[in-house]
């Protein structure tokens, strides 16, 4: 096998985005010795995120697609879609983490300098064309937040919460370890688009050890996705992780998860649709299923949010399972608008920490509206959008999901994800009715900052007008990945 | 394209300011934004009627919401000479009626509310009379009634005003829950639920039937008589009409704009756009006409007696729209968009000057304790002459020439409309006594308010006055545009100006028939002048002698017929009763019921299911393995 | 010459006892090395592989393996002490504040 000899440094020009994360993750570092006031800090974290996203978008123009490495990694629409969400992702957590970490007191530099780490990692995953660069980022991503999960490591919660988090990922990166030596043992490499000729040429489609590697890779991407049976990290890991923290693994990861799992089964397994939708869809079914039913015991909203977020997981799912471009596209939309709805809802339950006080169980937000009608009204469009109700984005993001399993037929799939859908409404309502029609027990006092408000004006603006203008969001994402 | 999603969109950015930073910033100058808002409209709707006048029709999608398949949902526009009509009534009546309310609601703890709701009502209404498709119609239709119930209700520590609310709420879920029904039955006969499409494809259902309990129902006059149920709600007819007198609980304004004259003629409206569906059915069309001759005698019977002044003009308004009805059902779409147009004005002019008296009196609405006032209010008594004038159908007053051509046109419309013609004219001379005595009672003779009351008499600031000025000219001059063509060739332009849509309708008369009828509505206007004069100025014992020797009638008008007795006996009160449990029982039940019992049904599943989540890492790397096993366990059992 | 079979099975009854021993094990320091045990049964499979194939891809991944278990061990631990000195236990079974 030919290989290429010289990387010339023109060949790193892709990698811009990813580099400029990087270096500017280590200049927070070395600023924070120097800075004494870590909005500073914060902020330059932000910068750079701005630079990499003006990168992005003005590298190679948003769609076109590249590739560097001898084609191990890539840029095309697909991945910057997806670095989209991801650059939202950091900025939104940054801003509600402002004042947070602070009464947290783990206002370190490092916070953002992971932060920034981790969406590098997701962004290499996004970019991966080849198993082991998608092994790399992954583990960078999934190095950083272990840290991040136990970051406020004077709280016992946070420390099970980043040591479970940890142990079962490495757990779960051996079962992908040991996929991908499967895969590269039988196709002879370990890049997507070589493996999925390999897999013609060398009829490998009903080999019984492939489809061992596939397994072993979906129970790794299940793992990050927290898709059940995986999924067991997740409730215990976002309860003890500080809250920013959990609102950014909900989105960040999941949706790196997302990226290479579609990357995978539709760029080198497109051929196994047939057994992936077989391993797939009782997945889903199963994930929906725990995540709507368990959730509507939990006393915790930070619990019930996770469990919410997997139920989420299993409607992303049914995107992929249909194996249809379209299908992928309506996957790539929910994951979009989850974004804002989910990262808007952990705000809020932001806001109700302060000093001495948690504010992390339901009953905290007893008659929320009476003290606070605005942050009342922004929880309501939360919820609402998490129920799936009209106008709000959820709506939308649910719809072409919907939509699209029928159209791939299976009508089945559809029915029970409605069933699901509407048995999590009771939750999120029971949140809604906590905040207008009981009586508060006790004063509640938000904790309040700029950052703060600017990141939940974009949430719930965004929850609205892609709520009632969704084309633009869908036009975005079928040219992405269209091209 | 732009220009036309103004309209609506004016308002509604007026709503957003005002309820978003009304409460804090706003406060009362909350009509700096809302009334350039609707001025705006106003214009941009004045220009959109001129350019369907040049002839130019315009049917837009702004944009579609969710497109997937057959089924489409999108926000589009049609704007042809029907909804350009409209457009102006709408927005011009707003205008003049947001500038009144900044004098009326003057010092008003919620002025900024206020304002916000109207807007959204004005945006939600506008929404309505734009649409290209039924399901956007619905939109706008649905919204108008919440801003209607918000508006009601608008005092709400006033339990009338609650309980008003309340009622209207209650009373038009039983229409729009029809008009729904409807919807639903054209998306599915038709797969389509835009206009063009519909009515297009109309003449081709025409005739087919549908099995209903082992009926064969003809599918068009079930799709007409479903949504003509939405205008029997919204537009107060019998037997739905009880919700409307008991709106006036709601600010005067709010009465005049959507309850006189712009939502609830959202009824007549959407028959006369549906034309092509209801011309199919005869059956729905003698419906519509009965409904509305019955409507407009029967609510003119009870305005005769009530004491509170915008209760009488209360059931007025629904009488007149019992005109409408009854036109709609001989095929005289014209017509009554015609009267809907005139009615429009002279009815907002009559709640707003009612209002003027009520602001004077400082909330006293008994015309019994009333009187005399024309020496202190010269404005609002002349404008109300002139609204009165109007409404009678006096000769060359705008109410003259609509509601001729409405009875003619029922003249003309068979033996049916020989009879709905005759109930007609006969309303014609009970509006005539009960719009006189209103007159009499309220501004002649002797106060018999209060001395204190008396003391503080005023005419209202100019903010009151001018608007009611400016609808005195519409309330004469409205009706100018359309004269019967036998006293003008082409006299009637506004019949003439809707042909294209809704058709001219047909039948010619006699020129000898024509001036009977058209001196039969002059006579009794003027004999009902006459009656009232005499009772009420004359020989004022007249009224008490006659109510002692006719006491069953009497007293059977004074209460309704016993209507709302007869509905709170057997519908309201059961409802509230249930309602009231209901939302009593919301709390304990129901929110309970979702905050406790839904956890307790699946819950107790789902708390057994979270034993699961033991917090274990062995178990949780178990449950990983025992998954990842049991796929490959599946697969090769399944292979 | 021993057969690439002999090599993957070797692989995969490393893999299987690593995975058994994080499940049984209750100490965290012999469930963290039981991971490592199934990295390196990853890495030896990836080794034989790539002899086989005659391609160095397979040892270039092993080297990438290796580097990360080595950044994982580091957390891994700092995570471990960070719990200690909350909580002083390594016992699995006595982890559990965060369920249900």
């Amino acid at each position: 096998m030919e290989m290429e000899t010289t990387i010339s440094l023109l060949d790193i020009r892709p990698l811009v985005p990813e580099l400029t994360m990087i270096c500017v993750g280590l200049i927070v570092i070395l600023l924070d010795l120097i800075v004494r006031k870590k909005e500073v800090v914060a902020i330059v974290g932000i910068a750079g995120t701005l630079v990499a996203l003006y990168g992005t978008y003005k590298l190679y123009g948003f769609y076109e697609p590249q590739s560097a490495f001898s084609g191990m990694f890539v840029l095309d629409g697909y991945s910057n879609f997806f670095k989209l969400i991801f650059y939202l992702n950091i900025i939104l957590t940054i801003c509600i983490s402002f004042k947070y970490m602070a009464i947290e007191k783990a206002s370190f530099g490092e916070y953002y300098a992971l932060l920034m780490f981790a969406t590098t990692g997701m962004m290499i995953m996004a970019s991966a064309a080849d198993l082991i660069v998608l092994y790399l980022g992954l583990e960078l991503m999934a190095l950083s937040t272990y840290i991040l999960a136990g970051i406020t490591r004077k709280r016992q919660r946070s420390n099970e919460a980043a040591l479970k988090y940890f142990f079962l990922g490495a757990f779960s990166s051996a079962f992908l370890l040991y996929g991908i030596s499967l895969t590269y043992g039988l196709t002879g490499t370990t890049n997507l688009r070589e493996i999925a000729s390999a897999l013609q040429t060398l009829d490998l489609n009903g080999s019984p050890i492939m489809y061992l590697g596939l397994i072993f890779m979906i129970v790794a991407f299940g793992f990050k996705i927290a898709l059940a049976p995986f999924h067991m990290w997740a409730p215990d890991v976002y309860e003890g992780a500080p809250t920013s923290i959990t609102a950014f693994m909900s989105v960040g990861p999941k949706a790196a998860g997302f990226a290479v799992l579609g990357r995978v089964l539709f760029g080198a397994f497109a051929g196994m649709q047939v057994q992936w939708a077989s391993i797939l869809i009782p997945m889903a079914v199963l994930t929906m299923a725990v995540g709507s039913i368990i959730a509507l015991a939990q006393t915790n909203i930070k619990r019930m949010l996770a469990y919410s977020s997997i139920a989420h997981a299993g409607y992303m799912l049914l995107g992929v399972i249909t194996g249809t471009t379209g299908g992928l596209m309506s996957t790539v939309n929910y994951l979009a608008i989850y974004l804002f709805m989910n990262i808007g809802a952990f705000a809020i339950v932001i806001m109700l920490r302060r000093e001495g006080f948690q504010g992390e169980n339901i009953e905290d937000y007893m008659g929320l509206s009476k003290s606070h009608p605005l942050a009342s009204a922004l929880m309501l469009i939360f919820m609402f959008s998490l129920a799936g109700i009209p106008p709000t984005a959820g709506f939308i993001g649910k719809f072409y999901v919907f939509m699209e399993v029928i159209k791939a037929g299976y009508v089945y799939l559809a029915i029970i994800a409605v069933a699901f859908s509407a048995i999590s409404a009771f939750f999120y309502l029971r949140v809604v009715m906590y905040i207008y029609m009981k009586d508060p027990k006790e004063e509640v006092v938000l904790t309040r900052s700029p950052s703060m408000s600017i990141a939940l004006a974009v949430t719930a603006m965004m929850v609205l007008i892609l709520g009632i203008f969704p084309s633009f969001l869908l036009n975005l994402v079928r040219y992405s990945i269209l091209g | 394209m732009l220009k036309y999603t103004l309209i609506p969109l004016l308002p509604f950015l007026s709503f957003l300011i005002n309820i978003l930073f009304g409460r804090n910033f706003i406060k009362d100058r909350a009509h700096w934004i809302a009334v350039p808002a609707v001025v705006g409209s106003f214009l941009l709707a004045v220009s959109a009627f001129l350019d369907v006048a040049g002839g130019r029709d315009i049917n837009v999608n702004i944009y579609s919401w969710i497109v997937s398949g057959s089924f489409n949902v999108s926000v589009g526009f049609l704007i042809d000479r029907l909804s350009a009509i409209m457009l102006i009534v709408v927005t011009s009546i707003s205008t003049l009626i947001f500038i009144y309310s900044i004098g009326y609601m003057h010092g008003d703890g919620g002025y900024y509310r206020f304002f916000a709701y109207l807007s959204l009502f004005v945006f939600s209404m506008l929404i309505l009379v734009m649409a290209n498709n039924f399901l956007l119609m619905y939109f706008g239709w649905e919204a108008v009634g919440l801003c209607s119930y918000f508006l009601i209700g608008y005092w709400f520590h006033k339990k009338s005003a609650a309980d008003a609310g309340k009622k209207a709420f209650i009373v038009n879920r039983f229409g729009d829950f029809g008009f729904g029904l409807g919807v639903i039955l054209i998306f599915l006969t038709f797969g389509s639920m835009d206009y063009m499409q519909v009515f297009g494809e109309a003449g081709g259902i025409a005739g087919q039937t549908i099995n209903l309990l082992g009926y064969d129902v003809n599918l068009i006059t079930l799709i007409c008589l479903l949504l003509f149920c939405g205008a029997v709600g919204k537009s107060a007819q019998v037997p739905l009409h009880v919700w409307l007198p008991d709106a006036m609980e709601g600010p005067t304004p709010v009465s005049a704009l959507i309850h006189a004259a712009t939502m609830v003629t959202a009824g007549v409206f959407m028959v006369a756009r549906c034309n092509p569906l209801f011309n199919l059915s005869e059956v729905a069309m003698n419906t519509v006409a009965i409904v509305g001759g019955v409507t407009a005698i029967f609510a003119a019977t009870i305005a005769l007696v009530q004491t509170d002044i915008k209760r009488v003009i209360a059931y007025s308004t629904v009488s007149q729209l019992g005109y409408m009805f009854l036109a709609l059902g001989v095929g005289a779409y014209s017509a009554a968009i015609f009267h809907l147009y005139t009615h429009a004005y002279f009815k907002a002019l009559l709640f707003l000057g009612s209002g003027s008296v009520i602001h004077a009196l400082h909330d006293e609405q008994n015309m019994q304790k009333m009187g005399g006032l024309k020496k202190y209010m010269p404005v609002t008594y002349w404008v109300f002459i002139l609204a009165t004038l109007s409404i009678t159908g006096i000769p060359f007053f705008s109410g003259f020439f609509s509601k001729d051509e409405i009875l003619w046109r029922a003249y003309l419309a068979g033996d049916l409309g020989k009879f709905l013609w005759f109930l007609g004219t006969l309303a014609a001379l009970l509006t005539a006594f009960y719009s006189w005595r209103l007159i009499y009672l309220t501004f002649h003779g002797k106060f018999r308010g209060t001395h204190e009351q008396e003391e503080h008499l005023h005419e209202s600031p100019p903010v009151i006055t001018v608007p009611l000025m400016l609808l005195a000219v519409g309330a004469v001059a409205a009706g100018w545009v359309g004269i019967p063509p036998i006293f003008a060739e082409h006299g009637d332009k506004i019949g003439e100006f809707l042909a294209p849509v809704l058709g001219y309708p047909e039948g010619e008369g006699t020129h000898a028939q024509e001036y009977f009828v058209m001196g039969a509505s002059i006579f009794v206007a003027v004999a009902g002048w006459i009656i009232a004069y005499t009772m009420y100025l004359k020989k004022t014992e007249l009224p008490q002698k006659l109510g002692a020797a006719f006491q069953p009638v009497y007293k059977l008008l004074f209460n309704k017929y016993y209507i709302d007795e007869l509905y709170s006996k057997t519908i309201v009160q059961p409802t509230l009763k249930a309602s009231d449990k209901i939302i009593l029982g919301f709390d304990t039940y129901i929110i309970e019921g979702i905050v406790n019992g839904i956890p307790n049904l699946i819950g107790a599943f789902s708390r057994k299911l979270r034993k699961i989540q033991t917090g274990l890492l062995s178990d949780y790397g178990l449950i990983m393995a025992i998954g990842a096993l049991s796929i490959i366990g599946v697969w090769i059992f399944l292979r | 010459m021993v057969p690439l079979s002999w090599y993957i099975i070797l692989s995969a009854v490393v893999f299987s006892i690593g995975v058994i021993g994080f499940l049984t094990r209750r100490n965290l320091i012999m469930t963290f090395m039981s991971i490592e045990l199934m990295l390196n049964s990853v890495n030896i499979s990836f080794v034989a592989f790539s002899h086989y194939l005659q391609s160095m891809r397979g040892q270039i991944i092993v080297f990438f393996v290796i580097a990360v278990a080595a950044a994982e061990t580091a957390i891994g631990l700092a995570i471990i002490i960070a719990y200690y000195k909350n909580n002083p236990t390594i016992k699995v079974d006595e982890i559990n504040l965060l369920k249900g």
